[in-house]
């Protein structure tokens, strides 16, 4: 070991005895305890370890312990320089700049190098200089607000009791996301923990044998045993009951490229120093079946026992007379459709510790579902499932990807077996090669309207490649067919959905569940059935918006809260001006041509035709003290803070009175998974009836009326009704076993009921509704869509917080543009995030959202959900855009440079 | 246990060399991203305290930029016209982050495809100084890289230097256009460099232009460079271009393009490329 490194951090001097190759950050996070610095790439490619070296922001990834030698470095715990917050934080605190908060730190470095060079920074300047820094939760824009306005007067906005709904609340666990403090997977381990480093399948379908695995462990020191699954209770699970065919590593076979085979458990540096061929591992590769044609081919070799044919689920809906509804059609559009995969891509991949607590096992992990990760790895451990205790770490964002199992089971096993804390932190290739992605979709469909252009008839199948395990995969088979004629009301329906297995990535929930990938072909058609027509883009849509009285295609009759018309009457005349400035823009000859697209999309809210309830408790104790134990994690959508307002509305008390414990299954009830949009209106119903509970029992403690008004001071609840005063002593109240003096409990589970046989039931309690308008630039002689502006109108039944609703929009329109333009996941070649492309801040358009609140009678205090709903309709809207700037009809996503070109000049070639 | 060496003085960093081989670090934006997936230590040599290598000198009849010299360097200098295109790669490698510490020798030692430093520093015909303990020599960038990672650097030398000529006109100017599929942090599809010299009469007295990502190595373009010759320097200058005019490259298909769309969008480029070179120079 070489001298000691010294350098300067945040002003301080520091030594550091480590190699001088170690990478920066993680000398920062490992020999400094500095973790506000975080590893998304190790690669230079999302920017998330942004620190400034002398003054000047770099990656700490790649710069060596010995480069910092006698320089000044600059993290972000030392931003405020001893003040509360640094103005920038401040700044970003109030716009809502941070969602997840994973890049955050990043990017307050990065803009606060460029503010220490431009006083007054424009948004190109404040673009160049934080292009390096990726996000994808919040779509950019409010972050480039805060930049800004990082000059802008601090205003805290603090509500009083009862108008927490609906004010623009900043998040109420905003601070450690903006300090550093915020503490995600990667971010909590004990130092004695051992590491896991999992040995994953380079072949997408091989039969393998272990070698000589003690002689291995004897030869490497460091390392303390190699995991297999001979070491597995029970080697077999599931993310959906009644699908559990995923081993935790793998027996014998593994059946996609990235499966975990072996694990390596020792000291970190020994583990990483190890390079996968080394292992005895010898594989026999078999021929993949990587697309649904191969995985269904007659003689295709059957991937799981109880799948015959390689289907994992179906889906469909039946209504009408399909052949009735085409025969009554004036014009019937059909076509085929192809999108790919598409990886989740949040910037902090899968990590988390476990240790093993007597008889119980302890597993602090990046979630989106505790509850679930709980009965998991209890059935993996053999293990009851009260006996298991899920911590959820912060979420560096989730989309769907953290809906499933990723490291918690293998931690959970090593640390079981060597009785002590163990932890694993995926490397981005590893995340990527092995956790799930949006399924690839191969659809046909064919929508028939009359003359007046009145729907009659929707035909939709769509065979998804669900990969190698079951995943979420069933839910999407069955959410498709639901959502595949659109938000419109159709009289005859025909869809299918058809989840196969083959040996690519397993493919699980990634925000909306199929819809997205669905939406782009029934939007087409739409478009396809207007221009035959010559009808307006707009006006068909409006004309079969679903509205309240009529029945969708599985029979539900939607009784309130169907907001798409109100969506598209706003967006009117948003649509006249793009389509006006298209035509006086595409007046001028040139390359360059604009267009404008709409798309218009509806969302089930929840599981599709299952119970999902959620669970709320609020309790006050002897000291005052108002805790909400809410078991729904929040992954930076902001639930948290949702949770809060409706619960301390539903209360009466100002809700910056209330204080949560947030996941911990040991301490909070089951809220159900973070996801199907389902938080605000499933856990907010909840935190609402928990609030109202409680509230209660204070009146009835003071035998006040309904109306009176609480106040909780020094440990006293003061309730006045009328002229009436009423105190409560709480510290003279009896305890329960949790200190608390008084509870309220909340659970609500959205009424549903299951699909029969030909679809027709209700499969959710409510439903999102969005229009998005999108306005294009193509240069024509290079295939390249530059997205200028989005309008977004989404019927989101109340806007509990304005700042988060918009938050999801804009960060759904990131995500949706690059499933339109730019994501696709190519198994094997491109395992990291420059060859795969996600958004950066210099790709966002300028986006204005129209909030619609056709409030749900059953939502709390009418709201529903938001999440999924901003990334539906982006793609659909992109795609009728560049139609219309091109005359080109896309019918595979996304569309990259090279596809559009070659589309255009085929249609140039055709004559136009 | 792997050795780590930083020397402080250029003949120090050379006589390491001379014994076993050393990986060679300088900014770390193709060291790190190179060692992500777990593998054994390796002998590290770190030549970024050579402070000598880092920084633009302008000499009689060459200008030297030394290796270490820093994208944001190049930003930053206050340079004449023929680096512009230059100036451009440079604040389109990476972001910022990039920019400040990825350095003009590592891109060309590199020796990507996609490198965004190729195509306008062969447009500013640079040639490239080699340095081991035995000495130094000096060649064309263009017999420097071999192919796809591949370069005539040997394993006791150090790239030191590059030197760019100065121009034989007065009025002599440099572009750079790149296309890639999203704004920041992106990988060229295609990137077209371009410098010229311009005489008395207004007319093009020399010409260099080069098309990176569409061959192992980014590429001149000599048929077009001579049609250029003797045309008056104005906004239409890409007219000249024609599609024979890149027979030299040899594009693949891969993730980011297929290689006819390469061919085809590079015609778009170098005809954009000379348009605004003209308009400017």
């Amino acid at each position: 070991m070489s001298a000691a490194t010294e350098f300067t951090v945040n002003g301080s001097a520091v030594a550091v005895t480590a190699p001088g190759v170690k990478r920066l950050s993680d000398v920062l996070r490992d020999d400094l305890g500095l973790t506000g610095t975080k590893i998304g790439c190790n690669a230079g490619d999302c920017g998330a370890c942004t620190v400034l070296l002398d003054g000047e922001q770099v990656c700490a990834c790649m710069v060596s312990l010995a480069q910092a030698a006698g320089r000044t470095v600059d993290s972000i715990e030392g931003l405020a320089n001893g003040a509360s917050l640094h103005k920038l934080q401040a700044a970003f605190q109030r716009h809502g700049a941070a969602q997840c908060g994973i890049c955050t730190p990043a990017m307050l470095m990065a803009a606060s190098d460029l503010l220490a060079r431009v006083a007054k920074p424009n948004e190109a300047e404040v673009m160049d200089a934080l292009g390096g820094v990726l996000c994808r939760c919040t779509g950019y824009r409010k972050i480039i607000e805060a930049v800004l306005d990082s000059a802008g007067e601090q205003i805290e906005l603090v509500p009083d009791a009862g108008a927490a709904v609906g004010a623009r609340l900043a998040k109420v666990d905003g601070l450690a996301k903006l300090n550093g403090g915020e503490s995600y997977g990667a971010d909590g381990i004990p130092e004695d923990a051992l590491w896991l480093r999992v040995v994953r399948s380079p072949h997408a379908f091989a039969r393998f044998t272990l070698g000589d695995l003690d002689a291995f462990v004897a030869a490497h020191p460091g390392i303390d045993r190699v995991l297999t699954a001979a070491d597995v209770p029970d080697n077999c699970y599931a993310v959906m009951p009644g699908f559990k065919d995923q081993p935790v590593l793998a027996e014998d076979m593994v059946r996609m490229r990235g499966e975990g085979v072996v694990a390596l458990v020792g000291e970190r540096g020994a583990i990483d120093s190890v390079g996968d061929v080394e292992l005895p591992i010898s594989y026999q590769p078999l021929e993949a079946m990587l697309d649904v044609a191969a995985a269904t081919a007659p003689d295709a070799f059957q991937l799981h026992a109880d799948r015959p044919g390689n289907i994992l689920a179906e889906g469909k809906v039946r209504k009408g007379d399909i052949e009735a509804g085409f025969a009554a059609s004036a014009a019937i559009a059909e076509g085929g459709f192809e999108t790919a995969y598409v990886e989740h891509a949040y910037i902090e991949p899968e990590a988390g510790w476990a240790r093993r607590v007597g008889e119980r096992m302890e597993v602090h992990a990046s979630t989106q579902s505790p509850m679930m990760d709980r009965d998991e790895v209890a059935d993996v451990l053999k293990l009851a499932h009260e006996d298991v205790r899920i911590v959820p770490t912060a979420c560096g964002g989730g989309f769907g990807g953290k809906l499933d199992l990723a490291v918690q089971p293998l931690i959970a096993i090593a640390a079981w077996l060597t009785e002590r804390p163990v932890a694993a932190v995926y490397s981005r290739p590893e995340s990527m090669a092995s956790t799930t992605k949006r399924h690839p979709a191969s659809i046909t469909a064919r929508s028939g309207c009359d003359s007046e252009g009145r729907l009659q008839a929707v035909e939709f199948h769509a065979d998804v490649n669900t990969g190698a395990y079951a995943s979420w995969g069933p839910t999407v088979a069955g959410r498709v067919p639901v959502h595949a004629m659109g938000p419109y009301f159709v009289p005859h329906v025909a869809t299918s959905g058809r989840a196969v297995l083959t040996n690519g990535p397993s493919c699980g929930a990634f925000r909306g569940f199929g819809v997205p990938q669905a939406a782009i072909a029934h939007e087409t058609l739409l478009d396809d059935l207007a221009q035959e027509l010559t009808i307006d883009r707009l006006q068909i849509r409006l004309t079969n918006a679903l509205r309240p009285g009529q029945a969708t295609g599985t029979g539900q009759v939607l009784e309130a809260s169907a907001g798409l018309a109100p969506c598209l009457e706003l967006l009117e005349p948003y649509w006249c001006a793009a389509l006006e400035e298209v035509s006086a823009f595409n007046a001028d000859a040139g390359p360059l041509r604009r267009g404008a697209g709409i798309g218009c999309m509806w969302y089930g809210i929840g599981n599709t035709g299952l119970s999902n309830p959620s669970t709320m408790r609020v309790t006050l104790d002897g000291g005052g003290k108002l805790m909400l134990y809410n078991g729904a994690v929040d992954i930076g959508q902001g639930s948290t803070t949702i949770m809060a307002q409706i619960c301390a509305d539903g209360l009466g008390l100002p809700v910056a009175q209330l204080e949560q414990v947030v996941g911990d299954t040991d301490l909070t009830a089951d809220a159900g998974k973070t996801s199907a949009s389902r938080q605000t209106f499933v856990s907010g119903k909840a935190a609402q009836l928990a609030g109202e509970d409680l509230r209660h029992r204070i009146l009835r403690q003071a035998n006040a009326g309904p109306d009176a008004e609480i106040e909780l001071a020094r440990g006293m609840l003061i309730v006045r009704d009328g002229g009436e005063r009423h105190e409560i002593d709480l510290s003279a109240l009896p305890t329960d076993s949790d200190g608390a003096v008084l509870e309220g409990l909340g659970t609500f589970d959205p009424p549903t009921i299951p699909l029969d046989e030909n679809g027709q039931g209700t499969p959710y309690a409510c439903y999102g509704f969005a229009a998005q308008i999108a306005l294009v630039e193509v240069d024509t002689e290079l295939g390249t869509t530059k997205v200028l502006k989005i309008t977004a109108a989404h019927d989101v039944g109340r806007a509990i917080n304005p700042i988060q609703v918009e938050g999801q929009v804009e960060g759904g329109i990131a995500q949706g543009l690059g499933l339109a333009l730019m994501e696709e996941y190519v198994p094997g070649h491109n395992d990291n995030l420059h060859d795969y492309l996600i958004p950066t801040i210099g790709d966002m358009p300028e986006i204005e959202i129209l909030v619609v609140e056709d409030a749900e009678p059953l939502g709390p205090y009418g709201a529903k959900g938001v999440g999924e709903p901003g990334l539906i309709p982006t793609a659909p809207a992109i795609f009728g855009a560049i139609r219309h700037a091109t005359g080109v009809r896309l019918t595979r996503a996304p569309a990259l440079p090279h596809r559009l070109r070659a589309a255009i000049l085929e249609k140039e070639e055709n004559g136009g | 246990m792997a050795e780590y060496l930083r020397p402080e003085t250029l003949e120090s960093a050379l006589d390491a060399l001379k014994g076993a081989p050393f990986s060679v670090l300088a900014g770390g934006t193709d060291f790190y991203p190179a060692r992500v997936d777990p593998a054994p230590g390796e002998d590290v040599l770190d030549i970024s305290a050579l402070a000598d290598l880092r920084g633009i000198e302008e000499l009689p009849d060459h200008w030297r930029l030394g290796a270490l010299t820093t994208w944001s360097d190049i930003v930053r200098a206050d340079l004449p016209p023929i680096f512009d295109g230059l100036k451009l790669a440079a604040r389109e490698v990476g972001g910022v982050q990039i920019q400040n510490r990825g350095t003009l020798g590592g891109n060309l030692c590199n020796a990507s495809p996609a490198a965004d430093g190729v195509p306008p520093l062969l447009s500013l015909d640079a040639s490239v100084e080699l340095s081991s303990a035995g000495g130094s020599e000096t060649m064309a960038l263009g017999e420097f890289l071999h192919g796809a990672r591949k370069t005539a650097l040997k394993a006791d030398q150090l790239m030191t230097a590059l030197t760019v000529p100065k121009p034989s006109q007065a009025r002599a100017a440099g572009h750079f256009v790149k296309l890639g599929a999203r704004k920041y942090l992106v990988i060229s599809i295609v990137m077209l460099a371009a410098n010229v010299e311009i005489d008395g009469d207004g007319k093009v007295s020399s010409a260099r232009i080069a098309a990176g990502a569409c061959s192992e190595v980014a590429c001149r373009l000599p048929a077009l460079e001579a049609t250029l010759i003797g045309s008056a320097c104005c906004d239409d200058l890409g007219n000249a271009a024609r599609a024979d005019h890149l027979a030299p490259l040899a594009p693949l298909d891969d993730l980011r393009g297929s290689a006819e769309y390469r061919v085809d969008a590079a015609l778009t480029l170098v005809r954009r490329c000379l348009d605004e070179l003209g308009a400017r120079a």
